[in-house]
């Protein structure tokens, strides 16, 4: 028999790093960051012949070139944002909830259903509070069912709330089939466009000042939550190690439910946000996706709500950059998520080099940062 | 092997080892837990590559970067931990990987299994999963494996382990009829007699560094020792005697079926006293995580078991750390953890997968501290404040060393991470302490730290409850020894009159029906 | 008659396209890979079958059927490949968290289709324009003679090469998981990696191989879809990543066993088409209606977690990393 073994020892070895820096972490982010860029660059060039620099400028231009976008892209992010923090306690906990569109769309359901059948017979306060809790309420039940699965049987989690997100989908159809407006158009249309009862009144003068403050208040609610309080803390451990949440006499099962209310109530109330705050109507796109694109803000946030209020921004500027460079260029809108997909693959892969460091052959230690 | 050095970030595992294995000769590889023995054989079988240093096999130096490249060199090792895939059968594991021309044939591949079976005298059926099967035939299974593949070089991580005497009697018999063959066996062990028993020659490892080797019969247990902790160690544990014992928990026909529907205890009854230690003896899964767990509060208990719990008298020293209640005893079974703890029953547990179980990996040594009292005090915050000062406190008094407080306890050597867990049970002043494996993978000094520790809490009048794996260890540091098999109490003895062979014997001969304990 | 026929043959239809998601998201899983790109990766077998066949039909007067076939093929399971390569990539390589990468994917793999769908439509001369008519013809050929059985043809033999090539696809995998050594390492890699890699299994090897070609049969599902479930044109409605989801729900339904799939695609069309031939259904009943197979599969997902049978388990692994020197 023959043996085939060379004498050399292995041209790249993997090691896994004890520690690294703050700095040094968040420069090897950045730098993913660019890399990112020049390959979205590569990527509009190829596909148009346009110059890269141009088209970023243009970009710029569509996410902040007037007051009225740099609020939408202002609303948007919040909306973005909204949902990560919502998300934030459930994968802190380590229990995977891909169901925020549905969670997302009970909430707006609720929400567009009180603005219906209760415009102009309550007081817009009232109502708001109203859609409000009903929509905190619908989210919480989106995200309890799966729970309950979770704590007694172990049900994967992952697939449950992913299916939960059709069965939200096919109600929201069903909803738009039953209040559609006009008749015939298989969409709802603005809700209460003459009186705008339900609507978000505005705040500082501008329109979208109190979706600001509701996810600023959260924003910081969340952080503190998860850091300072007792039920953070359970959260923190049953993420870590079922086990040791059972030796500390943590009930799993009280955990996981009451931690899916808190997180489905926030995407709930993201749908709330979505429809009483923006489009004042409801489709099955008015999550758009948001839901999983927040799974992703969250944990490169490491669940971190500041480090998420970046990341959103990121994003989101991304999206309304694309879109006006569709527009300018005669592009198409999806070239945005061509562009989300790089920049994400790019930050997600830029964790590797956080966490190991590569060792050459012949070299005792190099890394890429 | 020569200059060999291999590191995990700040921790050197092996340094410059040199190492010689010889054709028809079984040469022991002798070590403490954590002195580099199975890292050192993994540079062999390819699961690490060597930082530093050069391995030559036949004369030849070569590199072995994979397990693969260990087949083609004739190296195959029988894994600590069985590398098998539980939910395919013996013989769908033993073909595994290999490249044999042709397709796969299961059924030539049990007619070969059961031809080198037939040489060595085993026992396997081809046909069976692998989670049906026993440890030991797991055990076999692996070896089997490792010759299917022709291997010339077989080394064997402490294989004993998981064994009863007769079943390491059996595997002892078959490694002579491989040295016969003509191959290479290297045994990984810390265990002397074994060591003594089969082989010819001893390598010794300490701290990561090579000492030393020599031929068996040119030693004796006492100089290997030496060899092995570098300095003669008195062997001798304290054993102080405590006059005043009250009961202090009773266990009445305690049965627990685990998950997978395996009854794990059957019918276990004893008792615990304050002011003394009650070692748990047994080999490796006879029920003794169960037991503890169980207690614990963490495991349910089949119907009819009883666990009282006896509270201690106003006159014991212990007392105080009791909040009183009225009752004379407290039913634990059907209660969890926290319940258990808010009837005022102080019990401190240190479960055998710190990290896993015990501590929480991720968090510095202040949030453990908390994990069992972070619902202390009114309002929805934690209070971080205590668990700062007492992560302060056992850092000093335990000399844990970390780079600081708010390292990762995962981060921290075996040896420190048990001593932050120790620390904390040991600080909520229990009344019943139970540990498992408490001194496992850890150095002779962190050792002996942890059973003066037990001692003092004796002394104090708490119930200790000693799950142990050493009977060495168990005979001298105990009062009583409880020997569990296969979930059956075999019997409970004085630790300062009972001999080893009487321990052993217990824990491997099965209770007959009718027959007395 | 007729009406059940014609759910019959939209029950299979339906169910070939998820069918094909699933299959490759076996194969994947098997690997221990959970991708949850399953979308993104049949919008890019989708695109790239369609970008393949428009410009071949483009550049020629005369399209030749056999080569409309083997370029939309091709083009279709080499860009899903790809998707594959940079989910594995992603999470072997450089470890990173599978949900996340594969959800990534989900977004990207929309994004490149949609983005490239709609330019396509321009070229062609606005939305909704672009149409691959001579590609499309040759994937929707059925068995001549036998479909012209009744019953039995239009409900069996009226179909598409790529409904049989589903069930074929299938049964081989069938037989390479249970019966070859390259499956059972498979196998092994997916429920134990380390033990795998201490066989001398490359375990990376295996993975890459293993979530690359089953992403480039998932791919197959978004050609499917194109060339025959919507006769070889293009929209951005999103319809794709439904059924790409549903084919992750699959997997779970056929409990990881690629024979149970085939029923399950066929039950799950049944299901999804069911509303359109109860007669009397309001236009938002019908819409309540179509939840049908997701509250199925929740009910097998818990059904299966109340009931431990060891080999109706996901693989053991899935899901996590592996990384030989981790301790």
């Amino acid at each position: 028999m023959s043996v085939h073994v060379s004498h050399k020892e292995p041209l790249l070895r993997i090691a896994k790093r004890a520690s690294i820096p703050a700095w040094k972490a968040w420069l090897i982010r950045i730098l993913s960051v660019v890399l990112a860029l020049l390959l979205s660059g590569a990527f509009i060039y190829a596909i148009t012949g346009l110059n890269p620099v141009e088209v970023y400028k243009a970009m710029a231009q569509g996410a902040f070139g007037s007051e009225r976008r740099s609020w939408v892209t202002i609303r948007d992010a919040m909306m973005l944002l909204c949902i990560g923090i919502g998300l934030a306690p459930a994968f802190k906990m380590r229990f995977w909830n891909i169901g925020a569109e549905g969670q997302i769309l009970v909430g707006g359901c609720a929400t567009a259903g009180f603005m219906i059948y209760f415009g102009g017979k309550l007081p817009t306060p009232v109502l708001l509070l109203l859609m409000a809790a009903v929509s905190l309420i619908a989210g919480a039940v989106w995200g309890i069912v799966p729970a309950i699965f979770k704590a007694r049987w172990g049900t994967n989690e992952t697939l449950f709330t992913l299916m939960m997100n059709y069965v939200a989908i096919q109600i929201t159809s069903y909803c738009v089939a039953l209040w559609e407006n006009p008749v015939g158009s298989n969409t709802v249309g603005v809700i209460n466009q003459k009186t705008k009862a339900g609507w978000f009144p505005e705040l500082f003068g501008q329109d979208y000042g109190l979706n600001v403050l509701i996810v600023a208040v959260l924003t910081v609610g969340m952080f503190l939550y998860l850091r300072y309080t007792k039920q953070g803390y359970e959260i923190a451990v049953v993420g870590e190690s079922e086990n040791t949440a059972r030796y500390a006499g943590i009930k799993l099962s009280k955990v996981f439910i009451r931690t899916m209310a808190i997180s489905g109530a926030i995407c709930g109330l993201a749908g709330f946000i979505a429809v009483a705050g923006a489009s004042h109507t409801i489709s099955t796109s008015t999550a758009g996706g948001r839901g999983f694109t927040a799974i992703i803000v969250a944990w490169l946030a490491k669940f971190n709500t500041f480090v998420m209020v970046l990341i959103s921004f990121l994003l989101v500027f991304l999206q309304k950059g694309a879109v006006q460079i569709a527009t300018q260029f005669k592009l198409n809108d999806f070239a945005s998520e061509v562009i989300t997909g790089i920049i994400l693959f790019c930050i997600i892969g830029s964790e590797f080099f956080i966490q190991y460091r590569l060792i050459f052959r012949g070299r005792k230690e190099a890394g890429k940062a | 092997m020569r200059g060999i050095t291999k590191t995990f970030g700040p921790i050197v595992a092996n340094h410059k080892v040199d190492l010689e294995i010889r054709r028809g000769e079984i040469l022991s590889l002798l070590g403490e837990n954590g002195s580099g023995k199975t890292t050192l054989m993994n540079m062999l079988s390819g699961i690490y590559f060597p930082d530093e240093g050069e391995i030559l096999v036949g004369g030849q130096s070569v590199a072995i970067r994979s397990p693969k490249d260990a087949f083609d060199l004739k190296i195959g090792m029988i894994h600590q931990h069985f590398k098998l895939v539980d939910v395919l059968t013996a013989a769908e594991n033993i073909v595994l990987g290999l490249r044999e021309p042709g397709g796969l044939n299961l059924k030539a591949a049990a007619a070969r299994i059961r031809e080198i079976c037939g040489r060595y005298g085993f026992q396997v059926d081809p046909e069976q999963k692998v989670y049906d099967m026993s440890v030991s035939q797991k055990q076999t299974v692996e070896i089997v494996k490792v010759l299917y593949r022709g291997a010339d070089i077989l080394i064997l991580d402490e294989p004993t382990a998981v064994l009863t005497p007769q079943e390491t009697e059996k595997l002892f018999d078959v490694l002579r009829n491989m040295k016969a063959d003509g191959k290479a066996v290297v045994i990984i062990t810390h265990k002397l007699h074994e060591v003594m028993e089969i082989s010819d020659r001893v390598a010794v490892l300490r701290k990561g560094e090579y000492i030393g080797d020599v031929a068996t019969s040119e030693t004796s247990p006492q100089a290997l020792t030496d060899m092995m902790v570098g300095r003669a160690v008195s062997l001798n544990i304290e054993r102080p005697l405590v006059e005043t014992r009250n009961l202090r928990l009773e266990v009445k026909d305690l049965s627990v079926r685990t998950a997978e529907g395996v009854l794990a205890l059957d019918n276990v009854t004893f008792q615990a006293y304050g002011g003394e230690i009650l070692g748990v003896a047994g080999i490796s899964g006879s029920g003794q995580k169960e037991l503890l767990e169980a207690i614990a509060g963490l495991q349910s208990a089949l119907p009819g078991a009883h666990i009282i719990y006896h509270p201690p008298a106003p006159d014991e020293p212990v007392a105080g750390r009791h909040v009183p209640v009225d009752r004379a005893g407290e039913e634990l079974v059907g209660k969890d953890p926290l319940q258990i703890r808010r009837i005022g029953v102080s019990m401190a547990f240190v479960p055998e997968d710190r990290l896993g179980m015990g501590l929480v990996g991720s968090m510095g040594m202040p949030d453990n501290m908390m994990l069992k009292s972070y619902r202390a005090g009114h309002g929805p915050l934690a209070d971080r404040r205590p668990s700062r000062a007492l992560a302060q406190k056992v850092k000093e008094e335990l000399e844990v060393v970390t780079p600081s407080l708010s390292t990762p306890v995962r981060r921290l050597s075996g040896g420190n991470v048990q001593k932050v867990l120790v620390g904390r049970e040991l600080a909520s002043s229990p009344t019943l302490l139970m540990t498992a494996y408490a001194v496992r993978g850890l150095d002779i000094n962190t050792s002996y730290t942890i059973y003066r520790l037990l001692n003092e809490q004796k002394k104090q009048g708490a119930a200790v409850i000693f799950v142990g794996e050493d009977l060495d260890v168990l005979l001298e540091l105990c009062d009583r020894i409880l020997v569990l098999c296969a979930g059956h109490v075999n019997g409970v003895v004085d630790a300062r009159t009972a001999t080893k062979e009487e321990v052993g014997l217990l824990m491997t001969r099965l209770k007959k029906e009718g027959e007395q304990a | 008659m007729t009406q059940f026929i014609a759910l019959f043959q939209a029950a299979i239809v339906f169910g070939t396209v998820i069918l094909y998601g699933a299959l490759g998201e076996i194969l994947t899983e098997k690997s221990g890979n959970l991708n949850l790109g399953v979308p993104g990766i049949m919008y890019l077998g989708g695109i790239a079958g369609l970008a393949g066949a428009f410009f071949y039909e483009l550049s020629t007067p005369n399209p030749v059927p056999a080569l409309c076939l083997i370029i939309s093929f091709v083009c279709a399971f080499a860009a899903a490949a790809a998707g594959g390569l940079i989910y594995s990539f992603l999470t072997i390589t450089l470890r990173a968290n599978q949900n996340v990468t594969g959800l990534t994917l989900t977004i990207f793999g929309g994004g490149v289709a949609n983005f490239f769908g709609g330019a396509l439509n321009t070229m062609a001369g606005g939305v909704g324009q672009i149409s691959v008519a001579a590609t499309s013809a040759v994937y929707r050929v059925s068995i001549p003679g036998l479909s012209g059985i009744p019953v039995a043809g239009p409900l069996v033999f009226s179909y598409g090469f790529m409904v049989y090539l589903a069930i074929a696809v299938a049964v081989v995998m069938l037989m390479f998981l249970g019966r070859t050594r390259v499956g059972l390492n498979l196998r092994a890699v997916g429920e134990n990696p380390a033990t795998a890699d201490a066989a001398g299994i490359p375990v990376t090897r295996y993975k890459y191989l293993a979530t690359c070609v089953g992403a480039g049969i998932s791919g197959l599902g978004g050609l499917y879809y194109t060339m025959d479930y919507v006769k070889g044109t293009w929209a951005s409605e999103g319809t794709i990543e439904a059924l790409g989801w549903l084919a992750v729900a699959l997997v779970i339904f056929a409990v990881w066993k690629s024979v149970h799939a085939i029923w399950g695609a066929y039950l799950f069309g049944f299901l999804t088409w069911l509303y359109f031939y109860i007669p009397g259904l309001s236009r938002s009943s019908q819409e309540l209606f179509k939840v049908i197979p997701y509250v199925v599969t929740i009910v097998v997902l818990v059904v299966m977690s109340t009931r431990k049978k060891r080999e109706n388990q996901p693989p053991a692994h899935l899901g996590l990393p592996y990384f030989r020197e981790e301790r």
